[in-house]
């Protein structure tokens, strides 16, 4: 039993609230060796991080209380070993690294000053330990390490950051590396080359990996074993591929079931006249352009999908068609009239046919109105939409229409979750009886399963209603089950654009192939071959 | 009216929460200190507007057999338990006819300070650029201008009253909600949920009245109650220069720099009223923080938890 690098036996861990305790994870038992990557997966609220939190005593007690259990560090109980004792171990022979790499970096301090503070933390000579962080750099493939090793973290990439809390991570040479979604703040291309970073280094110096995430294409590309959790509990434990292919627990099968990427894609609409029309558009923000020429039609009944990396101009483009800023050059018609040159009277009418559902749900619902004046505020601006006395029924049908309850109407938005959010605002959008809905990754921020369903409602309400969408997204495979057209994006310009088959089987462009061999696919076998294939791209 | 009041009616026939003020009153009994503080204002209040009229002729009667007589001492009458100031009259009746000369000059500089500063401070806010430059310059100029000698300037101009005493303070408060509500609203503009109202439609005047200044609000509420202690403070000081309110007028900051050549001999003429300055600030403060919690939605739980506690015990 012992001869585990880490084992985790029967953790139980309660969180006491003002509503009584919550049990964070209940009964928890896994096991990690050297030289393996063990993956914990998990949606939001499932307990996927608070064993890691254990591990490396970052739970806060109280609130938090570890009820049960041991953790077993070469034999040794780390739940009864002193706080002396575990910090020793922290960070030089189980370390870590987080989602977010900013706010886990001083900006005060340079980047090389905070690798090697590890170092000194736990006993390293001083120049020793820079020249250490010198070769941590240059491993991590931070390039030109020499002139970086003075600079601040703001003046790198994201992907940059990760790769030097990596190196931080990996100065005392740790027997254990946690990370907790490594790579879920990060693109797509620099999520593949952080994955691979991983798993080389893993090679190299045959630590033990832990990844918690959410996402099954992580799990495909890198685990060799994966723990699936649900609501504290492990629902299910094994072999990443055979997990995939044999799920045997309802859950894993419904998780595995929701994951994008794997449906029939749609056939483009064979209308002639386009709603919107979209020519040369331009942004420039003092000299820089965010955007630079980009023209697209839209159709009735038709979802275009706009996909690209951060910085692609993705998001500028959606806010100069709602003139939320206004383009530097180009024009957009709808319904033969030009939206930029518009005055603010038409606008304000244009504004009932053009919605926008935003990314975080969380921010674009006033935390401090109802639901129902949340809808209700629609109708408040446009009162020509309805006569007063309708407006409440309507606000309940809208409701129901998106899958709440009619009485969800006097509740507050932080009393939902995240999907349910979503779906608020989506029903305030379709008060106003839009004709096209602009989606800025409006389900990036949800967890898979929920990702699925708040894109079931988008088809359903689109069939109904005959909705136009443009839906801008990060994620490919999101998009290749749901989008009529695609158009991708690179640095402010369209580099290709076309019916979603031929994106996805016949791509003419190299940026759009290395996109699509950068996403992750959820089964292992799969993914195993897309690896193949990108390093042939990249070689 | 009827046809709104039909249209409620069936629009909510399974759910009907609880009267407004109902809820309110509730929130504050959970919150036992907050209630306290509700308390003693209202005191404060009723002191303010009927207390000249009730004590006027004790609070000025001189008796200087009774002077600087010390507190707790029932012999003279239930008015000096509090003691006697220097002339003789009793601190009790003085410090309840002074609620309201203290509370006009402080809560009308402090609410016109707060209108105007928020108002100028949304405009500088989410306006133009220019309208933003031109009123940060002006409350830099007043910020740059050592308020007290503003004071003395005008006031030396001016009659000193009650209104030209809320007059000066006001202006030499703006500044503080000025900047901090422009500071806010720049930070608030940019949040998603004002982008989303600009999508539908919604006017400038709507975005700010609807979205921005509820957000903003709180935080210059409780900068308000923060404010009213030091607006007391100043108005004493200019008081004591003589250029404030002047005697026979009294107001609590006055009283206590009246006593203070007394502070070796006799402690009370000013303790009394400064812990009444204290009482009631401090009670402000912890009402306002009430009102953050209460007006929050997603923080109103901590005062409804309380209950179903409460009714456990």
């Amino acid at each position: 039993m012992t001869d585990h690098l880490l084992e985790v036996r029967n953790l139980s861990v309660d969180f006491d609230t003002v509503r009584g305790p919550v049990h964070a994870v209940r009964d928890v038992s896994w096991h990690l060796d050297r030289g393996e990557c063990l993956a914990i997966l998990g949606e939001s609220g499932s307990g996927k991080s608070v064993s890691a939190s254990a591990i490396m005593n970052l739970i806060d007690c109280p609130p938090g209380r570890i009820v049960s259990g041991e953790i077993l560090f070469e034999g040794r109980d780390l739940l009864r070993a002193s706080n002396e004792e575990r910090r020793r171990l922290n960070g030089k022979r189980i370390a870590m690294i987080f989602q977010d790499p900013l706010s886990h970096l001083n900006p005060v301090y340079t980047v090389g000053a905070q690798i090697a503070e590890i170092m000194t933390a736990h006993g390293t000579a001083k120049a020793q330990a820079r020249a250490r962080t010198l070769e941590l750099m240059n491993r991590v493939g931070i390039p030109e390490a020499d002139d970086k090793i003075d600079a601040y973290p703001h003046q790198f990439s994201g992907g940059q950051r990760q790769r030097l809390m990596i190196a931080m991570a990996l100065a005392m040479k740790p027997d254990i590396l946690i990370a907790d979604e490594p790579t879920t703040a990060l693109d797509v291309t620099v999520q593949a080359q952080i994955l691979a970073l991983l798993e080389e280094l893993q090679a190299e110096t045959g630590m033990g990996l832990l990844l918690i995430t959410h996402d099954l294409g992580v799990v495909a590309e890198i685990a060799d074993r994966v723990v699936v959790m649900n609501g504290g509990r492990i629902v299910e434990t094994g072999d990443a591929e055979q997990v995939y292919h044999n799920p045997t627990h309802p859950y894993t099968q419904k998780l595995i079931g929701a994951v994008p990427g794997t449906g029939e894609m749609a056939t483009p609409l064979t209308a002639t006249k386009p709603l919107l029309e979209v020519r040369n558009f331009g942004k420039d923000f003092g000299g820089f352009a965010a955007l630079d020429q980009a023209s697209f039609e839209l159709f009735a009944g038709e979802t275009v999908a706009i996909v690209g990396e951060s910085g692609s101009g993705k998001s500028t483009l959606a806010k100069c068609l709602l003139r939320l800023i206004e383009p530097t050059t180009g024009e957009a018609l709808y319904d033969g009239r030009d939206l930029v040159t518009m005055g603010d009277r038409d606008l304000y009418r244009m504004r009932r046919d053009i919605q926008m559902v935003f990314q975080d749900p969380t921010q674009s619902l006033n935390p401090r109105m109802t639901v129902g004046q949340i809808i209700g505020e629609a109708f408040a601006i446009h009162p020509d939409i309805l006569a007063k006395d309708k407006r409440p029924a309507r606000i309940r049908e809208l409701l129901e229409r998106v899958g709440l309850e009619a009485d969800h109407i006097h509740r507050h938005p932080h009393q939902f979750s995240g999907g349910q959010r979503q779906r608020i605002a989506i029903a305030r959008a379709l008060a106003l009886e839009p004709k096209i809905l602009v989606c800025d990754e409006a389900v990036s921020a949800l967890d898979v399963s929920i990702q699925a369903q708040v894109i079931a409602l988008l088809e359903e309400i689109q069939n109904d209603l005959g909705l136009s969408y443009l839906f801008i997204a990060h994620d490919l495979p999101l998009v290749r089950d749901f989008a009529h057209r695609v158009i991708v994006m690179k640095d402010g310009r369209i580099v290709e654009q076309g019916p979603v088959r031929q994106i996805f089987d016949a791509p003419h462009e190299e940026y759009t192939r290395n996109l699509l061999a950068s996403s992750l696919h959820p089964d292992p076998k799969v993914q195993a071959e897309r690896r193949a294939a990108r390093q042939e791209v990249t070689a | 009216m009827s046809q709104i009041d039909s249209a409620i009616t069936t629009a909510n026939p399974i759910y009907k929460p609880p009267p407004a003020w109902r809820t309110t009153l509730g929130m504050l009994w959970r919150d036992k200190f907050a209630f306290a503080a509700a308390c003693i204002l209202l005191v404060v209040i009723f002191c303010a507007i009927f207390g000249p009229m009730l004590f006027e002729d004790v609070a000025t009667r001189q008796n200087l057999r009774g002077r600087n007589a010390p507190p707790f001492d029932l012999s003279r009458g239930w008015l000096f338990i509090l003691g006697g100031d220097q002339l003789g009259r009793p601190l009790l009746a003085r410090i309840i006819v002074a609620s309201q000369n203290t509370m006009a000059v402080a809560a009308g500089a402090v609410a016109c300070s707060l209108l105007i500063g928020t108002g100028l401070g949304l405009i500088a806010g989410y306006t133009t650029k220019t309208a933003s430059q031109v009123i940060m310059r002006l409350a830099d100029v007043i910020m740059s201008f050592p308020s007290l000698l503003l004071a003395v300037i005008v006031l030396y101009v001016l009659e000193p009253s009650v209104g030209n005493l809320v007059i000066v303070l006001a202006i030499t408060r703006i500044p503080i909600y000025l900047r901090t509500s422009r500071a806010e609203v720049l930070e608030v503009r940019e949040r998603m949920f004002v982008q989303a109202a600009q999508v539908m439609g919604a006017s400038t005047k709507r975005i700010v009245a609807r979205h921005i200044l509820p957000v903003v609000a709180p935080t210059l509420i409780t900068i308000a109650t923060l404010d009213f202690a030091f607006v007391m403070l100043a108005e004493s000081s200019l008081s004591f220069l003589g250029i404030g309110i002047q005697p026979p007028e009294i107001t609590w900051g006055l009283m206590v720099s009246q006593g203070r050549p007394y502070l070796t001999s006799a402690w009370w003429l000013s303790f009394w009223p400064g812990l009444a300055i204290i009482l009631t600030t401090l009670s402000l403060n912890l009402l306002s923080g009430w009102m953050r919690t209460a007006l929050d939605p997603s923080q109103r739980w901590r005062l409804e938890v309380n209950k179903e506690k409460a009714k456990n015990d």
